[in-house]
């Protein structure tokens, strides 16, 4: 049960208000108290609530900026979770009200709080239900925050599914004239990965054993509390190790703890002639990939962008594609580390198709939104080949450094991404509110016309390309170098796939921005940028511009936790390999004998 | 002479009071909420003869009596002795009916249910004040006899209560007075539960003949002699096929396919109402008649006062291919009716008959559960407890979610006077709150999270993923696990069909634009039967608690 003493952890509250705080809000705006008219209140609401959880994970990410250090800050350069909360939730199954951050989650969290900022600035334009939209939205808002924070695999998975809901009504409702097609295509396609995922789930839940893991180890991964004093942590170790029957376990750093034990039971299991380990993995990976989205199943995001409001695609893009490479990073490799260790063909293979197949279909695009959400596409498969080099080599060679390189660039590719295409999408939504049409061929002479917005546009645009100084060249680069340690090939089509990204956003920019007058539909529509559409772009332009000179802002937290990830991993296949190669080399002398 | 006479009135006399102090003092007390129905039942005729009484409203003496059965049941349940392995197993009347943690838990279950049903049905209005005593009547008889379908020990009581579930809800179906539908939902329910009843009849009568006995536990014993000794050539078959008759009778009363015609006449024909207690009160019923009577013949009883644990575990040893036989019947069952009923919901119009298949849908659902629960129980008993822990759960969780559709769909009714789904188009721009309030017992029914059906449907899943791995019946599990996860996708398209005409659709122009504000008696009603939905869905342990106590009842 709840007892005082838990109530007393620091990170509680913080935590659960980033989380939950846009929840309380669109619970009071959906009361009836709120009237339906007042459309100016209920948006301010959201804008400051959004703005409070923003400033609520500043304070968490960076204290020095507040002054005082507090336990439930985030310390630089410490590689594990932080401002753990554990609450006991459904005890019958172990399911716990587990949250923290580390190195990976809390520059996402705080890209989340961000965008979600901006994007409620973004939603002024939306004048049909309003009050509607935005408790649809704040829930959003409560299930991005709720999947980068939850520690709990059945946590994790409820704040998964929560933001399906809410994106189907924001698509479907204030979206564009094909949007009841685009929600549902989106609707489905989530919902397949996420119950196959959910088999997954179950699979590692009923094989996992916390018996199996040492004290220290239960420790670590938050399963006893290292809040506890040591009497405490002896009788709550000797309490689970006392168990008849296995205890089973939905604590994802305990199920990377088990996954990565030299007799795993995950890798001991077998479904239909595989491991229970590979199964997992592939049915994770179909979950998080269709999120991300890689290529095959990449359909419903070129709808889903194109029809959903600005403010929503910006989400999209910024966000609920990190969700997918989040996912990845966190649950796939750490768990099943063996089915990674096989499967990294396949996941750098994907990553390179659709990087190059979502280069050519922008190149092909005649809406420009539709252009803008295939350039996604292609720069996913950056974050999913840096992802995938990861387990990659492993040859004869431990270079673990090289995968380092490898998954800090695709963290990195994450973030600027996350930047620039929400960005892009701002900026399409622009013109979109005011000239109604997205045909790239109409456009052109928009700088004679709207000479800031076309300089930040243009800005951003170029940031997308992965023009050194600006924040994509980073990831780009980074993954690009770390593939070639892994197949040489990957790396020289990973490194052409620039030139296409270059010329896709180039031609568009030109054909859009420059050329001599403006003959499209509505001219007399292009005023200038407004106020709060500068105090929207500003930001994003300024920040694309920081962390493409100023890198190592994110890497300070992105690089330890990557890097102890990468090291342990790195550990886990030598001791594998060179178990295996000694049971190769027994076999060897066992046959000479024989001879 | 007279001396042999006289011992054997003697003995007589020492049978009857036994009986007697045994009914009395073991039997009557465990049956008070079926007896507080009864004297409800027979209260609510009188008020009809009695001129002075008659202005008594039927609903409140039946809310009344229900209370009271309520709380004989929840103390029922509340004595139940703690602890996993106890059942608190107690057989009523000479064995005819079983009393456990099963049938506590059905019977609160039945009688929560019963008393959200009336208050429901007086603010709706179907009963009108004429019938309302007649319509109670109908539903209270109907719940005694599935009270003791919950219940039953033995196969003549299996079979009365099964009909005295069946025969009001007849009556039922065809109460809408004067509407042709009704009538033929009525007589089309009726003609095809006779030809069920009578074929279950037939395949009772061959198991008892073979076996030898009517009694479910006894049944178990010698079925594992019949094994153990070799079963004569024609008895396996005799068996099986007696087996194949009952679970016709089960199928028509969990309207699983292909027994499951009725359900979308009759649901469609007859008032909302009717369907709403047609599809809970009667699929709990059925579920737990079909859990009992497969572990009765599953799982020999053990007596552990006797301690013979090696006689029980070589009889269970011996029940294997009984359990084999079933766990397939069932699990091949439950996944044609899963597919089917979300297959055949997708091109329909009407509301009612939508959610009849989705009542289909969901008795596939609850069939997975219990054929996992089955599988399991050779293997692992603690893995076949959670199997029926999480059948019980869903039970739980579906009395507000089917409750709440129909409910809203009969208020509906009475604002809009349709039941089409194309009669709801745009209805969030007149009556937002019961838009929203049907978004929640529809993505429930879906089973997404945070939502009571998710956590049903994961429970239901997990003991599916707990039978794989513990290696029972592997592959069977493993295809349920699969098919139940496709029909989760699959059930997406229809139920957000019904909320994308709530919402998307402009409305149509022919339709009197009536508002169905939530602040109103209905809404009250609605609102109280959705919240639960969405308590269950973050804070399940309260009745996944209640329900591990069900899930311990074979053991």
């Amino acid at each position: 049960m709840v007892d005082a003493a838990s109530l007393t952890q620091p990170a509680l509250w913080p935590l659960t208000m980033i989380v939950f705080l846009p929840a309380l809000v669109a619970a009071f705006l959906s009361l009836p108290i709120v009237p339906r008219g007042r459309d100016e209140f209920i948006r301010w609401t959201t804008l400051l609530t959004c703005a409070a959880v923003f400033v609520l994970s500043l304070w968490m990410a960076w204290p020095q900026l507040f002054g005082a250090t507090g336990p439930a800050q985030f310390r630089l350069g410490e590689p594990g979770m932080q401002a753990v909360v554990k609450l006991p939730w459904i005890e019958a199954f172990g399911i716990e009200y587990l949250l923290g951050v580390d190195g990976i989650s809390m520059p996402l969290v705080v890209l989340t709080t961000f965008l979600s900022m901006l994007a409620a600035a973004a939603s002024w334009p939306i004048t049909k239900h309003v009050k509607a939209y935005h408790v649809l939205f704040l829930l959003l808002v409560t299930g991005m925050l709720g999947v980068f924070v939850s520690l709990d695999f059945f946590l994790f998975y409820v704040f998964w599914e929560v933001m399906l809901l809410p994106m189907y009504f924001l698509i479907g409702i204030w979206g564009g004239p094909r949007r009841e097609y685009a929600a549902i295509k989106f609707f489905l396609y989530t919902l397949l990965g996420s119950v196959l995922m959910l088999l997954a789930i179950l699979m590692l839940y009923f094989t996992s054993d916390l018996r199996q893991l040492s004290s220290e180890q239960l420790i670590a991964s938050h399963v006893v509390s290292p809040g506890l004093d040591a009497a405490g942590q002896t009788e709550a170790v000797r309490l689970i190790k006392d168990e008849k029957s296995p205890v089973h376990t939905f604590n994802l750093l305990a199920l990377a703890q088990i996954g990565q034990l030299p007799n795993s039971p995950f890798a001991a299991a077998e479904v239909w002639g595989m491991s229970l380990e590979k199964w997992a993995f592939l049915l994770l990976l179909i979950g998080f990939v269709i999120k991300v989205p890689v290529v095959p199943v990449h359909t419903w995001l070129p709808d889903a962008h194109v029809e959903a409001p600005t403010p929503i695609s910006m989400i999209l893009a910024g966000v609920l594609l990190k969700l997918g490479g989040y996912g990845i990073l966190r649950i796939c490799y750490p768990i099943c580390p063996g089915a990674g260790l096989a499967f990294a063909w396949l996941v750098c293979g994907l990553g390179v198709v659709s990087m190059v197949y979502g280069a050519f279909a922008a190149l092909a695009q005649k809406d420009f939104k539709r252009m803008v959400a295939y350039s996604s596409v292609s720069h996913m498969g950056y974050v999913m080949l840096g992802l995938g080099v990861w387990s990659a080599v492993a040859g004869h060679e431990y270079r673990w450094d090289a995968w380092a390189q490898g998954v800090n660039g695709a963290m990195f590719q994450m973030l600027a991404h996350g930047i620039s295409s929400a960005g892009m999408f701002f900026m399409v939504g622009v013109l979109y509110d005011r000239v109604h049409h997205r045909n790239i061929e109409e456009f052109g002479g928009i700088f004679n016309r709207m000479p800031v917005y076309s300089g930040l546009a243009i800005a951003v645009f170029f940031a997308g390309l992965g023009l050194p100084g600006l924040c994509g060249f980073i990831g780009e680069v980074l993954v690009t170098l770390s593939s070639w340690n892994y197949s040489r090939l990957l790396a020289v089509i990973s490194a052409f796939t620039v030139i296409l990204t270059a010329a896709y956003i180039l031609w568009a920019i030109q054909r859009v921005y420059l050329g001599a007058e403006y003959k499209g539909p509505h001219g007399d529509h292009l005023t200038a940028i407004t106020p709060r559409e500068l105090a929207i772009a500003t930001p994003l332009v300024f920040f694309a511009i920081l962390f493409g000179v100023a890198p190592q802002l994110l890497f300070n937290y992105v690089t330890p936790t990557v890097n102890r990830q990468v090291e342990t991993l790195a550990d886990w296949t030598r001791r594998v390999h060179d178990a295996a190669g000694a049971v190769a080399v027994a076999a060897d002398e066992s046959t000479d004998r024989a001879r | 002479m007279n001396q042999a006479a006289a011992a054997a009135s003697s003995n007589m006399g020492i049978v009857i009071s036994d009986t007697l102090a045994d009914t009395l003092a073991v039997s009557v007390p465990l049956f008070r909420p079926e007896l507080c129905l009864s004297a409800t039942i027979v209260l609510l005729l009188l008020c009809r003869i009695l001129p002075v009484l008659r202005h008594v409203e039927s609903a409140v003496i039946a809310l009344g009596g229900v209370c009271f059965a309520a709380w004989y049941a929840w103390c029922d349940l509340r004595g139940l002795p703690l602890g996993e392995l106890a059942s608190g197993r107690q057989e009523l009347f000479t064995g005819l009916l079983a009393f456990d943690s099963l049938t506590a838990y059905i019977r609160l279950l039945l009688m929560g249910f019963l008393a959200l049903y009336i208050v429901f049905t007086r603010v709706s209005g179907i009963p009108d004040r004429e019938d309302g005593a007649d319509f109670y009547t109908l539903v209270l008889g109907a719940t005694l006899g599935m009270c003791l379908m919950a219940s039953a020990n033995h196969l003549l009581m299996l079979f009365m209560a099964v009909e005295m579930a069946s025969v009001p809800s007849y009556a039922l179906a065809g109460l809408l007075k004067g509407r042709k539908a009704s009538s033929e939902a009525a007589i089309k329910y009726a003609v095809y539960g006779a030809g069920a009843a009578g074929v279950m009849l037939y395949g009772l009568s061959l198991l008892a003949g073979v076996l030898g006995t009517c009694h479910l536990p006894s049944m178990a014993i010698e079925l594992a002699r019949v094994t153990q000794v070799g079963p004569a050539s024609g008895s396996v078959m005799v068996l099986s096929l007696g087996g194949l008759m009952v679970a016709v009778g089960l199928a028509f009363k969990l309207s699983a396919v292909p027994f499951h015609f009725w359900c979308p006449d009759v649901f469609e024909g007859a008032a909302a109402e009717v369907g709403g207690f047609l599809s809970v009160a009667s699929k709990a019923a059925a579920v737990a008649l079909l859990l009992r009577l497969a572990f009765s013949l599953g799982v020999p009883l053990v007596d552990s006062a006797v301690g013979q644990s090696g006689a029980a575990q070589s009889a269970m040893t011996a029940l294997a291919d009984s359990r084999h036989f079933m766990v397939y019947l069932i699990g091949l069952m439950a996944a044609v009716t899963c597919t089917l009923g979300n297959l055949a919901a997708y091109g329909q119009t009407n509301m009612k008959r939508l959610l009849a298949y989705s009542t289909i849908a969901h008795a596939g659902y609850l069939m997975m559960g219990v054929a996992a629960a089955v599988a399991m129980a050779g293997v692992t008993p603690s893995g076949s407890r959670d199997a029926v822990t999480a059948v019980a759960f869903y039970l739980g969780t579906y009395v507000f979610m089917n409750l709440g559709a129909f409910a809203i769909v009969a208020f509906l009714r009475n604002t809009l006077r349709s039941e089409e789904i194309s009669a709801y188009a745009g209805l969030v721009r007149t009556s937002p709150g019961i838009v929203v309030a049907m978004a929640v017992v529809l993505v429930s029914l879906i089973g997404l999270p945070p939502l009571a059906g998710f956590v049903s449907k994961f429970l239901i899943f997990s003991s599916l993923v707990e039978a794989v791995s513990a290696g029972a019946e592997r592959p069977l599990m493993l295809l349920l696990l699969v098919i139940g996860g496709i029909n989760t996708v699959v059930s997406l398209f229809y139920y957000l069909r019904v909320l994308k005409v709530m919402t998307f659709d402009p409305p149509g122009e022919e339709r009197v634009s009536q508002a169905f504000p939530l602040v109103s008696l209905p809404g009250a009603v609605a609102t109280g039967l959705v919240v639960p939905v969405v308590i269950f869905g973050i804070f399940w342990s309260g009745l996944y608690a209640c329900a591990q106590l069900a899930g311990g009842f074979a053991f």
